[in-house]
Order: structure tokens, then C-alpha cells, then sequence
């Protein structure tokens, strides 16, 4: 008697769950851990490690013996954000930083809101950003460690990001860039900003196993063309081109990874779309008028907060309607 | 009430900071460091004991109306003269808090405290209960003060004992929110126990 489960209609079985979810999440991510790992090196991997050992323990810690209730890191988010953490950093950075950011992810910004679905802000992001105002020297060291192939870029090239440079020298400095080296893996950056191909074969992944709708990576992406369009369009030599901004900094793994986590996002699809442009004219603000270089985690962190207003507005559709 | 809870009753049971949450514009701006966060509570304590004195004595002269005016009134003078006070034996302290000093002419702890106790209550208990208020605000504001200057600058009471920076955010805005939820959570954990 004890399999009989009595619950209201509709009584429909799906496999769906929270596991499989998460776990096409993780799967759709190597592509970017494999080609941050085959340039960054060792360095990477210890970073990675760091940060999803981290996040998986401290959750077992908490859950266990802080809360005391039923152990979570089963479902595999805090894999996740670990992954998503080591993705957002420098591969230079110390082991204790990136525990430090672990503790901010998952004990402040997950399991003090009560866990998987009640986190108000994506922890990874909370963590990240929590470690860009703490240790500025250290996340914005960009330093390339050797790796385990052959990169355009010298080993031990010092440099910034194409948005810092953009940010200090103006449009002059990126120059020389070309396309390809974005989408590929030439430009400098934290571990997720590498390759845009990679990213977008977890986006296709994503969306071909139906984890993901596209509403908001899209709205996000097409925000931001249309805003730095507009810009460009009036004056090319202040103001970078749309494709520089969709391909470089984190717009692509923050718009595919990180603003659609189910937790954080809106719930309807007219609700993600609004979103997304709140992000993509935030993102863009920061980039061209703001202090920091780049502004995707800002962004989608102050959209976060306004997720239950836009719940209130956009309802999602009822099933059978 | 007891002489002697009316002291005590700031510190755990009524604390301004924890329980009460009140005085939350200084109590998150001045805590960068023990030692600031110890000169406000002080500072906050000094006008609150006078003030209740004074106005405990004269609440019956004031008509009801205005009331509220009148304790601004006799607040703010005593405000001036701690300015006066801290800008002439203190000066570093005083430049560090800054606008914090006259802004406690409309700190939300002084004011409630004339408005809830000491305008019904006698000039001797008014003195002691703004001095067990300002006791439990001072006590708060060190506590927070202290936390954030360790995890922030690695150091404790000026002391530094590791080299190098912290981490910065506990000195900034963000990192004032942060310690002072868990701060409430512990306080909250402390107390329900008895």
C-alpha cells in the first residue's frame, strides 16, 4: 500500500525530474569545460575541482548538519553551480578564492533562501560577483596560463579581456581582432568566455532535449544587438559593433546558462522575454557607460529581483487552456 | 520592572539592532570597524540617556500636538553639543562618522524611546532605560563592527593580524546586509532557547 500515491488530476507520469534536468544541464556544459580545460591547463582543472568539490560538500555540510534535514546534493545543482562558479573566473584563480566564492554560492545565496527553488539569486552568480568586489586584483588577472594545446595568444600573456580593453584604451584596442577569434578561443577571458561554439553546442543541446526554452537567451541576445546596433550605427568609432558585444565577455554563457536557471527566471514565456531585455539593456549600459568592463552578471542579478514582480504580471499558462 | 532590567532589557530581550531593528541607517554605514562602530553606539547613547532625562522632566508641560517637534527640539540640542564635544577631544573619530553624528537627531531609537517610554515614565527610570538602550545599541554595533573589520581588513580593533587586504565586500555596503542577517539569525537562535 505504501506505492499507492493519492494525489488530485491530472494524473500524468513524466520521467522529467529534477536529476535528469540538471544532469542534461552538466552534460550540455562540458563542451565549455573541455575547451577551457584543453587551453587554460592544469590551472583550470584545479579550479574546477575547487569549485564543484566545494559546492557539493558545503551543501552536504549544511543540509546535514546546519538544517538537519534531507541531504540535496543528489539532484546535482550543486554541481551545476560549481561548474557555472570555475566557468566564471580567472584560471589563475587561488583555490581559497574560489572556495570562498563557493561558500558565498551555495551557503548565503542558496541554502539561507531555503534551498533549490527558493534561492531568490542565481548562486553562481552571487558568488562570482561577490568575488569581483571582494578581490578585484585577482578577478581581473588574466593571465594565461600554459595549457595542454597549442593557442594564437603567448603562454604567460598578460592581458585583459577584449571588453577591458575596450574599457581603458577605447575601440582602438580591439582593432586586430578578428570574428573567428571570438567564436573560436583566441580572446582572453575567465574559463566560459572562451569559445562561443562550445557554448552555443550546450544552447542547441539544451533546447533539443527541451530543458530550456529560447525565449529568454534570444530576447537577451537580440537586446543587445538592438541596443549596440542603435549605438554603432551613430557612432562607430566610440561604440562597439553589435557581434563583438554578443561574442565577447560572458553575454553567451550568462544568457544560455545562467539566466535561464528555472529557480531564478520568470515563469511564462511573455514574462522571460521581458526579462531578457531588462538583462540585455543592463548588460549594455554597464559595458558602454558603467565603471566595469562588463556587466551580464549585474545584470542578471538585478533582474533576479524583479522575477516575482514580472511573475505577478505575466502569469504562466494554466495546463489545458 | 525592576531598576536593574530596565538596563538589562536593551541588551538581549529589547536589543535596538537585533530584536527591535531600529537605527538601521547608522547601525549599516558606521560599522566599517570596531572601533566606529563602538564611537556611533557611544556617541547614539550620550543624547539618548540626556535626552530621556530632559524630556521625561517636561512631558507634561508639552501639549500633545506639538510633542513630537519638542523632542526634535531637545534632541537636536543635545546633538549640537556632542558635535561640539567629539569635534573638540575627538576630532578623528569625528571626521570618520561624519554626517552620521547630526544625523542622529533623527535616529529612529532616540526618537522612540521619548516618544514609548520616557515621556510616561520618571526622570530616574527614563535615564536608566536610555542607558541600557544605548548600552544594547553600542553593544550591537561593536559586535557588527568587529565582524566585518575581521573578515574585511584581517584585522580587530586596529590590530591587523594577517597581512594584505580581507575580503573587501564585508567592508562595503553588501557586505554590512550579509553580517547583519546572520547576526540577527544568531541572536534569534540565542535567545529562543530560553
Amino acid at each position: 500500500m505504501d506505492k499507492l500515491i493519492v494525489s488530485p488530476s491530472p494524473h500524468l507520469h513524466t520521467k522529467t525530474s529534477t536529476k535528469s534536468l540538471m544532469r542534461d544541464v552538466v552534460i550540455a556544459l562540458l563542451p565549455a569545460v573541455v575547451v577551457s580545460v584543453l587551453f587554460y591547463g592544469w590551472n583550470e582543472l584545479l579550479v574546477l575541482g575547487v569549485s564543484v568539490a566545494s559546492c557539493v560538500l558545503l551543501e552536504f555540510l549544511i543540509t546535514k548538519y546546519l538544517l538537519k534535514g534531507a541531504c540535496t546534493i543528489g539532484d546535482w545543482s550543486a554541481v551545476i553551480t560549481g561548474i557555472l562558479l570555475a566557468l566564471n573566473l580567472p584560471a589563475t584563480t587561488p583555490w581559497w578564492v574560489v572556495f570562498i566564492g563557493a561558500v558565498v554560492a551555495i551557503g548565503v545565496a542558496k541554502m539561507t533562501f531555503g534551498g533549490l527553488g527558493q534561492n531568490l539569486f542565481n548562486p553562481a552568480i552571487a558568488g562570482r560577483v561577490f568575488l569581483l568586489i571582494s578581490f578585484p586584483t585577482y578577478m581581473t588577472d588574466w593571465t594565461k596560463p600554459a595549457g595542454f594545446v597549442g593557442n594564437a595568444l603567448a603562454d604567460g600573456y598578460s592581458g585583459a579581456t577584449p571588453l577591458g580593453l575596450v574599457k581603458e584604451g577605447g575601440i582602438d584596442a580591439v582593432a586586430g581582432l578578428d570574428y573567428s577569434d571570438m567564436l573560436f578561443y583566441n580572446i582572453g577571458g575567465s574559463a566560459g568566455e572562451l569559445s562561443a561554439i562550445a557554448l552555443l553546442a550546450g544552447f542547441a543541446y539544451l533546447l533539443a532535449r527541451k530543458v530550456i526554452r529560447p525565449y529568454i537567451t534570444c530576447s537577451i541576445i537580440a537586446t543587445v544587438a538592438v541596443f549596440s546596433g542603435i549605438f554603432w550605427a551613430i557612432d562607430p568609432a566610440t561604440y562597439t559593433d553589435p557581434v563583438f558585444n554578443i561574442l565577447t565577455g560572458g553575454l553567451l554563457l550568462g544568457s544560455i546558462f545562467m539566466a535561464t536557471d528555472y529557480v531564478t527566471s520568470p515563469m511564462s514565456n511573455w514574462g522571460g522575454v521581458v526579462y531578457g531585455i531588462g538583462i540585455g539593456v543592463i548588460t549594455m549600459l554597464i559595458r558602454y557607460f558603467g565603471a566595469y568592463p562588463e556587466g551580464v552578471s549585474f545584470a542578471i542579478l538585478i533582474m533576479n529581483s524583479v522575477v516575482p514582480l514580472i511573475n505577478k504580471v505575466f502569469h504562466a499558462k494554466k495546463y489545458g487552456r | 520592572m525592576g531598576k536593574f532590567q530596565l538596563i538589562t532589557k536593551g541588551l538581549i530581550k529589547e536589543n535596538p539592532t537585533f530584536v527591535l531593528l531600529l537605527g538601521m541607517c547608522p547601525t549599516l554605514a558606521t560599522t566599517t570597524s570596531a572601533i566606529n562602530g563602538m564611537s556611533m553606539g557611544l556617541a547614539t547613547m550620550f543624547v539618548l540617556i540626556l535626552s530621556n532625562i530632559v524630556i521625561s522632566a517636561i512631558a507634561a508641560y508639552i501639549p500633545d500636538k506639538v510633542r513630537i517637534p519638542s523632542y526634535i527640539v531637545v534632541i537636536a540640542t543635545f546633538v549640537t553639543l556632542l558635535q561640539f564635544i567629539m569635534q573638540a577631544y575627538v576630532p578623528d573619530i569625528y571626521e570618520t562618522l561624519g554626517l552620521f553624528i547630526p544625523l542622529i537627531v533623527v535616529n529612529c531609537i532616540v526618537l522612540g524611546r521619548a516618544e514609548a517610554f520616557a515621556n510616561k515614565n520618571s526622570v530616574v527610570d527614563s535615564a536608566l532605560d536610555g542607558l541600557g538602550i544605548g548600552l544594547g545599541f553600542t553593544m550591537s554595533l561593536t559586535i557588527l563592527g568587529l565582524v566585518r573589520e575581521i573578515l574585511g581588513s584581517g584585522s580587530a580593533f586596529g590590530f591587523k593580524f594577517i597581512e594584505g587586504d580581507g575580503i573587501l565586500a564585508f567592508v562595503l555596503a553588501p557586505g554590512a546586509f550579509m553580517v547583519l542577517g546572520y547576526l540577527i539569525v544568531v541572536f534569534r537562535k540565542i535567545t529562543s532557547k530560553k
